[in-house]
């Protein structure tokens, strides 16, 4: 087992550092830069500001200082369009926002998606299993930036129950519309995927072979064919995991959250350099991580993976 | 009983510490006040800073305004009031000018604002370690010296700003320019703070840093979420603001932010487009709308890497006849837009718009027109331009581009290709004249008609047509002297008009919802919208 962890962790590295390299050329083959703008700058001033920024340097030197500036001193370096900030204020502010609403959201997916996916599979073909599926094909096929302002619509403007966004520093009432938002459409994913493999499970050999001996359906369930059946379910949580933590252009757009996924969407359209790898840096070690988990998950629960 | 007892000591309680502005009259206009002074509105995006010199973006200079307070502040309609400074002098050939500062501008600290600190201010904007966006802006004012020392050629000392005494600032200038005051109300011209600066750094704008001079302190600031400010005892005219608590909310849908308005959330906010006629409708004492100073415009590349029929003046002048203003701003846009045929809009001080020829005329005389110049260039619908119209990606540029190109098709039989890019390529490809025509929009950075002429001048770097004649540059240089510049800019107007190197279609209009109490002490008048939150209050309703 800890030789496939290393073994993981040693593809990890190389694959955080192309990524790297990866998108510092695709960003400075973008056109335009961070301080192009409709009021072209006299070539004086560009000059200042790019000599200020060491934007003037050759762009491997750039490169190199940057991850100088990152393993050195943790320095992700300064923001070129919020100039009051760095990327580690904006890390340290939006991170925690996205973190939280992540959370939770991952957690009322996990929770009601398999709920949901566990009870159509025991009762397939009752209305529970028709109910279940309605609702999980309804809501896969709402797409978040529809739900959004239709739940704003309706919790804020028609029953005035719930703020129609912002943060206020994670109260409560600021996170209910973000996290229904964003989890359910992998709430509906979940449901799903525990469906079809619970009931592929629930029809394998060594069930029948269960059922046979006389056990009863709940030790049959709980204890036999839940472990199986949730690896493929495993195997999606961890891209979903990050796909929630790593923030969301549009909870972040249309509840104004403050959260990264706006400033990470944003930094690309604006040029802003250093925003945008460290945010790279930054997501990118969070997917890398959490599909290393799932690996090891994954091979902890089905021994085969390991060899 | 007990419950009875403690809700009427609560409510003394309450009454006792109820707002200073309960059952107040507004001090000049009279007005009973509301109880609630706090205003919170929307903005699209988070501000780029909110320190003087490095601001650059709309809804950070509007913050920049209510934190600090440079020489000069305008009133409702634009017009210059008293700021720091309560008076001016200038030299015979309006080349120095003096001011005479108030003694009484005090810093949230309790430090006097001073001389000092504006030179201090404007010698930072023009610092090549500054690295400011809008260092430009000091040779806009024509201070002496300012190029020189943008460049490092010469020390910051060398700047022509000085400080006679602590109450007196004396500004020298490369060449007259009878203007001059007015480019004070421009942000980066504000006074900062040395001491707070060098003692943090970059950081000195920080809510626990930041010392300010205007009517509000910095109290909180949540990237991307809000930004509160709240009035500073400090100022120097505490006593008649109002608003005790201003609040900017970032919400980047306009449509969301709507419903936030009508949700009681919000005090202002923008007015979705297209939306506007039915909301004027709906809620005829919020929605508003009014011009602002800025020109939405084709612009034809005429440089050389340009296809041969753009070269001739015929086709562009029969493109721009064959548009039908008044179906882009009534029908595709309405939002209180107005067609535009010149390119400084009418709402500019101190400008007259000048009857170029075919304003005047009726759309069908200008289809007229325009086919018959296109037959005489040797076009027409038997020989049709394949022409390339470029945009920045967003639905109401698509909107526009849409019509437009159908009126060229219809009248003149032109194929028009519509491409748009995403913002800064767009922004790439028309500064590199890889267009032939594209989209365009301009807002003055001050109120007087060369902040939009200049744009023609051939060696501006706003250029993008790449237009040159050496008769719109004479009269443009010339103008900058005059008392009276207006028969220059109507000269290089009608030029503009004959020779087309930009085809003016509408001015803006900014439309607002506007809750009712507080509409009516909104500057509408106002077209560069410079707003001040000390300005503002609410009536009771």
């Amino acid at each position: 087992m800890l030789n496939f962890i290393i073994r993981r962790v040693a593809v990890a590295i190389p694959t955080l550092i192309i990524l790297l390299v990866a998108s510092f050329w695709l960003m400075q083959t973008a056109p335009g830069g961070p301080f192009t703008s409709e009021r072209p700058l006299p070539a004086q001033v560009l000059a200042n500001i790019e000599a200020k920024y060491g934007l003037d340097q050759p762009v491997y030197k750039q490169l190199w200082d940057y991850v100088v500036g990152i393993v050195t001193q943790f320095d992700f370096g300064p923001s070129y369009k919020y100039k009051d900030r760095s990327v580690n204020d904006i890390i340290a502010q939006g991170f925690p926002v996205t973190l939280t609403y992540g959370i939770i959201s991952f957690l009322v997916a996990i929770i009601i998606g398999g709920a949901l996916g566990i009870s159509a599979a025991i009762r397939q073909n009752s209305w529970l299993d028709y109910f279940a599926v309605g609702v999980t094909i309804g809501a896969q096929v709402l797409p978040n930036f529809v739900m959004a302002p239709i739940l704003i619509l309706v919790f804020t403007l028609w029953l005035g129950w719930l703020p129609g966004g912002g943060w206020n520093g994670g109260q409560w009432d600021h996170i209910i519309m973000p996290v229904i938002a964003l989890s359910t459409s992998y709430m509906a994913s979940i449901a799903r995927l525990t469906r079809s493999s619970m009931l592929e499970v629930l029809r394998s050999n060594f069930i029948r072979t269960a059922r046979a001996k006389g056990l009863p359906d709940n030790v049959i369930i709980w204890r036999h064919a839940l472990k199986p059946s949730l690896l493929p379910v495993i195997s999606y949580l961890g891209p979903a995991f990050v796909g929630m933590v790593t923030g969301s252009f549009i909870i972040d757009a249309i509840f104004g959250t403050g959260g990264i996924g706006y400033f990470y969407v944003n930094s690309a359209f604006n040029r802003d350099y250093a925003v945008m790898m460290g945010l790279t840096i930054l997501l990118g070690s969070m997917t890398i991580l959490f599909n290393m988990v799932v690996d090891i998950l994954y091979a902890w629960i089905d021994p085969k993976i390991r060899l | 009983m007990n419950i009875s007892i403690k809700a009427a000591l609560l409510g003394s309680a309450l009454a006792l510490a109820g707002p200073a502005f309960a059952d107040m009259m507004h001090p000049k206009t009279g007005e009973k006040l509301a109880e609630d002074q706090t205003f919170t509105y929307r903005v699209l995006d988070e501000h780029t800073s909110v320190d003087p010199q490095i601001v650059e973006d709309v809804s950070g200079s509007e913050i920049v305004r209510d934190l600090f307070e440079g020489l000069y502040n305008q009133d409702r309609a634009g017009e210059l009031v008293p700021g720091v400074a309560l008076d001016h002098d200038t030299n015979d050939d309006k080349t120095v000018y003096t001011f005479i500062l108030r003694k009484d501008a005090k810093w949230s600290d309790g430090k006097p604002v001073t001389a000092g600190d504006f030179v201090y201010a404007w010698r930072r904007l023009a610092d090549p370690a500054t690295a400011s966006e809008y260092q430009w802006y000091m040779e806009v004012m024509g201070i002496k010296n300012a190029g020189g020392v943008m460049s490092g050629d010469m020390p910051v000392e060398e700047l022509g700003v000085k400080a006679i005494d602590d109450h007196t600032l004396e500004v020298t200038l490369e060449s007259s320019l009878p203007y001059f005051a007015l480019t004070t109300t421009h942000t980066s011209t504000f006074p900062t703070p040395a001491w707070a600066i060098e003692a943090h750094g970059a950081d000195w704008i920080k809510p626990e840093n930041i010392v300010v001079n205007g009517a509000y302190k910095l109290t909180e600031h949540v990237a991307n979420e809000r930004l509160v400010r709240e009035r500073n005892p400090m100022y120097w005219d505490n006593d008649n603001t109002i608003i005790e608590k201003v609040t900017s909310l970032v919400i980047n849908d306009e449509n969301v932010a709507l419903t936030r308005y009508q949700a009681g959330e919000l005090d202002r906010t923008e007015i979705p487009a297209g939306q506007y006629p039915s909301l004027k409708e709906t809620n005829p004492d919020e929605a508003t709308a009014f011009p602002r100073l800025c020109s939405y415009y084709y612009t034809i590349n005429v440089s050389d890497s340009t296809p041969e029929f753009l070269k001739d003046d015929r086709v562009r002048r029969a493109l721009s006849y064959a548009i039908n203003r008044d179906i882009i701003t009534e029908k595709v846009l309405q939002g209180g837009q107005t067609a535009a045929y010149t390119f400084t809009p009418g709402a500019t001080a101190g400008f007259e718009v000048p009857s170029v020829d075919y304003a005047g005329w009726s759309q069908d005389e200008r289809n007229a027109k325009a086919v018959e110049l296109m037959t005489e260039a040797g076009y027409g619908k038997d020989n049709p331009i394949d022409l390339t119209l470029l945009y920045n990606t967003s639905e109401a540029h698509k909107k526009v581009a849409l019509a437009v190109s159908q009126m060229w098709k219809q009248n003149l039989g032109v194929n028009v290709t519509l491409e748009n890019q995403e913002w800064k390529t767009y922004l790439t490809t028309r500064g590199e004249q890889n267009y032939e025509i594209a989209r365009a929009g301009w807002c003055g950075d001050y109120n007087e008609a060369s902040t939009f002429l200049d744009l023609v001048q051939s060696g501006s770097g706003y250029n993008d047509a790449k237009y040159a004649n050496d008769m719109v540059d004479s009269l443009l240089a010339d103008a900058k002297t005059m008392d009276n510049p207006q028969p220059n800019y109507t000269k290089v107007e009608e030029i503009i008009a004959a020779d087309m190197p930009i085809i003016p279609i509408y001015h803006y209009a900014g439309s607002f919802m506007i809750k009712p109490e507080l509409i009516g002490s909104w500057p509408v008048e106002n077209v560069e919208q410079n707003w001040y939150s000390k300005d503002l209050y609410k009536v009771a309703k």
